[in-house]
């Protein structure tokens, strides 16, 4: 087996996989993706539901229909998808340590692009009160227990969260004949667009917003939801609880390897080329933004597989450039640094729904990009930034959010 | 029902720690033993919540039985780990000071722990204690070291006491709840949720339900259990960088305060609290306790801000109206009663173990004969700072990999001599579903390798 490779792709999922096939096309030969699981595909393997494969494959197809053809691409183009292969560190030098089967290996690579995905926060991380029984879990746990276990693991839960998973979940529950009691949200207002929120009128399932979670409660399975809505306590009797969203990257590789983090994203900082901390190491997908559809992580898989292809002509080196800090209303933006030279897109997510404007400037006060915004919630917005001139990148870029709300 | 017919030596009522540890020395001593316990696994009230600190005793009370308890069963862990391949990680502990008054009070714990016996611990300077831990806040002043204050892994030990015993014939009954007994001369007649048994002595293990088990037995209850929760909260495991020795803080008269520690699993530990309760069932975790022990971790270590949580839990102690252990005996009704074993017992387990067993011994001529081989079984390692499963070729794939538990790891626990009862007990042998994740990843493919091999299924009875 090789020890040695071109580009070393941490994680088999839309954005690697994406970025193992480009990278091919454009005649690397030396092409290694790395996945822990027994099978690439990363998420959508056991998103058992539509729409996934418009932007890529031009047609609508499943979640495991989409995550087989993206493997099925890489493997025909010659990539090497080294399945039951953990990276457990990124040392400087483009050196991964790997756990596989057959014990512990290295990689040592030209170029290391990290698209590890990310996954939901558990009610341990939102620090959710009550006792721990059985049957409390993450969207993505129940559609791995349905979708690839067949094994359905509750009938009557309540849905935590009302972020566009939320209704993944709900789509999985209506396949499966579970019937949710409830959605339960947090924060003031549902998370998605209100047509969204339709599927949970068509199901019959009442959403209640602005609810306080007051106790899970049950043992050894859950038995029901404490919480207080407008005021009121409220028992909602279940035997499961699924806390879906507040999506958080799954970052551990680029943490145990010392890489710069990101405090908005918790993922690893980039710069416009999706260059790390590092300069052998790109980062792409969902690990830098939580949450975005497949069909962009693959978008951004490709493009930095040719940012990737360039760069191994030259000795790789961290561009100059500014930090972007995002003021208050602003929850994170990346790419979190700009250099000279080439335009970019700024992904930016706000605190809750906005209207207003967003603006960029320099350390000078000078306006350099602004958009109007009237976000929903979740809603990611881009910011289109011309090639910046390095009296533009001389100090910190401020980018701020005036609100008109 | 199941009737139990043939007379046991010893019944321990109660799987703890405690229970384990009783289990295993009276097995040791050559008593044909059977252990009841109420729940579907070993360790499901008090043992399961812990800080995991092997403790020396060197803030006991001076003279007490639970002092001496600590320091031999500390003495005996040492001895039997190695065979047991039960891990230690030698962090030591500091009590640090961060106030005049605190500062003030380091030469009385000094002199206590002295007292103790404990004569290896000694008073740091701030510079001193800086230098040992360089992500402590500036303002600590000072500390007392206590070089041999560990962590072991909390799971692992009492179930190699377990395992030691049903080794040596010991049996496990599960879902047998004590719920009556009479005294038929010399012989106990118990009855469970699950079936009589026939017992000479009985041994009172049953921690939170201990005043009630007496009652039982006895018909009145000489303690009474008060519960005091502990709360914890387990961060990521880049936290633990940041602290390598256990940080304990100055006990007052109002609070014992809160304890930041590793975990032998590699993570860092913040807690408990400390909060009196009625319910002996609701180990409930709080939001804003929570809240207020990270606080004060990023109080004292700030390089903590930010850092994401990986878990959450609470334990109850299983306290009682005074603060020292109710260990008592009564040698003519062939009771003995290890109660009240409050917030040492992961440490003392295997020392209380010894006392009541010589408690016994006083008013018994020794009618067993000892095993010949004492049959310790060699645990299956989950400490992170040893070699770990998964890096021994062969196992046939990770299955949680935030904690890096093998397909292997997780079969063999169920190959076991005291296999998982649910599926906290598999999280306990195993560590899967333990980690940052907390089973977003693996819960699917842990729930179908766990399918009809568990008492209390993950599933529900309709699954699939
Ligand atoms: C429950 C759930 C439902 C979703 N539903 C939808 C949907 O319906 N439509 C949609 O468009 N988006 C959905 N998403 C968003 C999803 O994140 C994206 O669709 C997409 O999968 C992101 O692609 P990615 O390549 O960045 O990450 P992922 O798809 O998460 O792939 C990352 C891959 O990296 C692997 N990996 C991680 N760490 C390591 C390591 N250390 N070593 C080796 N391999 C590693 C993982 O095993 C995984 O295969 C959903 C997300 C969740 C959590
Ligand atoms: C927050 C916290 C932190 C702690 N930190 C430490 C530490 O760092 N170091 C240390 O040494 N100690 C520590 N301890 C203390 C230690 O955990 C306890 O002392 C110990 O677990 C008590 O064990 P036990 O066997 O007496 O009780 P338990 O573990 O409660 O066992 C009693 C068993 O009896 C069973 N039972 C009850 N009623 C019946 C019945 N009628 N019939 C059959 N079975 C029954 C129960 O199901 C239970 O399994 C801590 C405790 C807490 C709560």
């Amino acid at each position: 087996m090789n020890t040695t490779c071109d580009v070393a792709i941490v994680g088999g999922g839309p954005a690697g996989l994406g970025a193992a096939l480009e990278l091919s096309k454009l005649g690397l030969r030396r092409v290694v993706v790395l996945e822990r699981f027994g099978e690439a595909g990363g998420i959508p393997r056991h998103c058992g539901h539509p729409p996934f494969g418009m932007r890529e494959f031009k047609r609508v197809l499943s979640g495991p229909a989409y995550a087989r053809r993206l493997v099925q691409a890489a493997e025909d183009a010659g990539v090497e998808i080294r399945t039951d292969t953990t990276v457990t560190a990124i040392r400087p030098g483009g050196v991964l340590e790997l756990a596989t089967t057959a014990g512990a290996q290295t990689l040592t690579a030209r170029r290391v692009l990290i698209a590890t995905g990310n996954r939901e926060r558990t009610r341990a991380q939102l620090l959710a009160p009550g006792v721990r029984p059985v049957g409390v879990m993450n969207t993505g746990a129940l559609q791995s227990m349905v979708y690839l276990e067949g094994k359905r693991p509750f009938s009557r839960p309540v849905i935590v969260g009302t972020e566009i998973v939320a209704l993944s979940a709900l789509l999985t529950c209506r396949r499966h004949g579970i019937k949710p009691v409830a959605m339960v949200e947090t924060r003031d207002r549902p998370q998605t667009r209100r047509i969204d929120m339709m599927l949970a009128r068509l199901m019959g399932v009442p959403v209640l917003a602005g609810a306080e979670i007051l106790a899970i409660e049950g043992r050894p399975r859950v038995e029901a939801l404490r919480l207080r809505h407008k005021g009121e306590e409220r028992r909602l009797d279940c035997d499961g609880i699924v806390f879906s969203g507040r999506f958080t990257p799954e970052a551990t590789v680029a943490r145990q390897s010392d890489l710069a983090l990101d405090a908005g994203t918790l993922g690893p900082e980039i710069d416009a080329d999706g260059r790390s901390s590092d300069p052998q190491v790109f980062v792409a997908g969902n690990v830098l933004h939580p949450v975005e559809t497949a069909g962009h992580c693959w978008a951004e898989g490709r493009r930095a597989a040719q940012t990737i292809f360039r760069d191994l002509r030259k000795t790789p080196k961290l561009g100059a450039g500014a930090r972007i800090v995002p003021g208050a209303g602003l929850r994170y933006v990346v790419p979190q640094r700009l250099g000279a030279g080439s335009a970019a897109t700024l992904n930016i997510r706000t605190d809750g729904a906005v209207r207003g404007r967003v603006v960029l400037s320099d350390a000078s006060g000078r306006e350099l990009a602004a958009r109007s915004v009237r976000s929903y919630p979740e809603q990611p917005v881009r910011l289109s930034v011309p090639a910046l001139d390095s009296a533009a990148l001389a100090g910190d870029l401020t980018l701020r959010l005036d609100r008109k709300d | 029902m199941a009737d139990f017919s043939a007379e046991m030596d010893v019944a321990i009522i109660g799987a703890g720690v405690v229970g384990c540890a009783m289990a295993r020395r009276f097995a040791l001593e050559g008593a044909r033993v059977c252990v009841l316990e109420a729940a579907p696994d070993i360790l499901s009230g008090a043992s399961k919540a812990n800080s995991a600190i092997l403790h020396t005793g060197f803030d006991a009370p001076p003279g007490s039985l639970e002092l001496s308890c600590m320091q031999d069963a500390y003495d005996e862990y040492m001895e039997i780990r190695e065979a047991m391949n039960l891990p230690v990680l030698e962090t030591g502990a500091m009590v640090a000071a961060w106030t005049e008054d605190e500062e003030a009070r380091l030469p009385d714990l000094l002199a206590q722990a002295q007292g103790n016996g404990v004569t290896d611990t000694r008073i740091i300077s701030r510079d001193e204690a800086l230098a040992r831990e360089p992500a402590l806040a500036g303002h600590v002043r000072g500390a007392l070291l206590v070089p041999r204050e560990h962590v072991i892994d909390p799971w692992s030990a009492p179930l190699a006491y377990a395992t030691q015993a049903k080794a040596l014939g010991a049996e496990f009954r599960f879902n047998a709840p004590l719920t009556g007994a009479r005294r038929d001369g010399d012989t106990w007649q118990l009855e469970t949720g699950a079936g009589s048994l026939m017992a000479k002595t009985v041994v009172n293990c049953a921690g939170l339900y201990g005043d009630k088990v007496e009652e039982i037995l006895t018909g009145t209850p000489s303690f009474e259990i008060r519960p005091r929760k502990g709360q914890f909260v387990v961060f990521d495991k880049a936290a633990s960088q940041h602290l390598r020795t256990i940080l304990l803080p100055v006990p007052n008269e109002r609070t014992k305060g809160v304890v930041l520690t590793r975990t032998a699993f590699g993570n860092l530990l913040v807690g408990p609290t400390a909060e009196e309760q009625e319910a002996r069932d609701r180990p409930d975790v709080t939001t804003p306790e929570l809240e207020m022990l990270i606080s004060k971790a990023v109080e004292l270590v700030p390089a903590l801000q930010d850092m994401p949580v990986t878990a959450v839990y609470a334990g109850l102690r299983p306290a009682s109206e005074r603060k020292e252990y109710r260990v008592h005996a009564d040698a003519d009704l062939g009771y003995y009663c290890a109660g009240g074993i409050r917030s040492t017992g992961l440490t003392a387990a295997l020392g209380i173990a010894r006392h009541v067993f010589a408690l016994w011994s006083e008013s018994h001529s020794l009618a067993w004969s000892k095993p010949n081989d004492s049959m310790a079984p060699s645990m299956p390692n989950l400490a992170e700072h040893l070699p770990r499963d998964y890096q021994i070729p062969g196992h046939d794939g990770i299955v949680c990999h935030c904690e890096m538990v093998t397909a292997r790891e997780i079969r063999a626990a169920f190959d076991s001599q005291l296999p998982p009862g649910d599926f906290g007990g598999l999280r306990r042998r195993t560590r899967c579903a333990m980690g940052r994740c907390q089973g977003f990843n693996c819960l699917g493919r842990i729930a179908s390798l766990a399918e009809g091999k568990l008492r209390t299924p993950i599933l529900p009875e309709d699954a699939s």
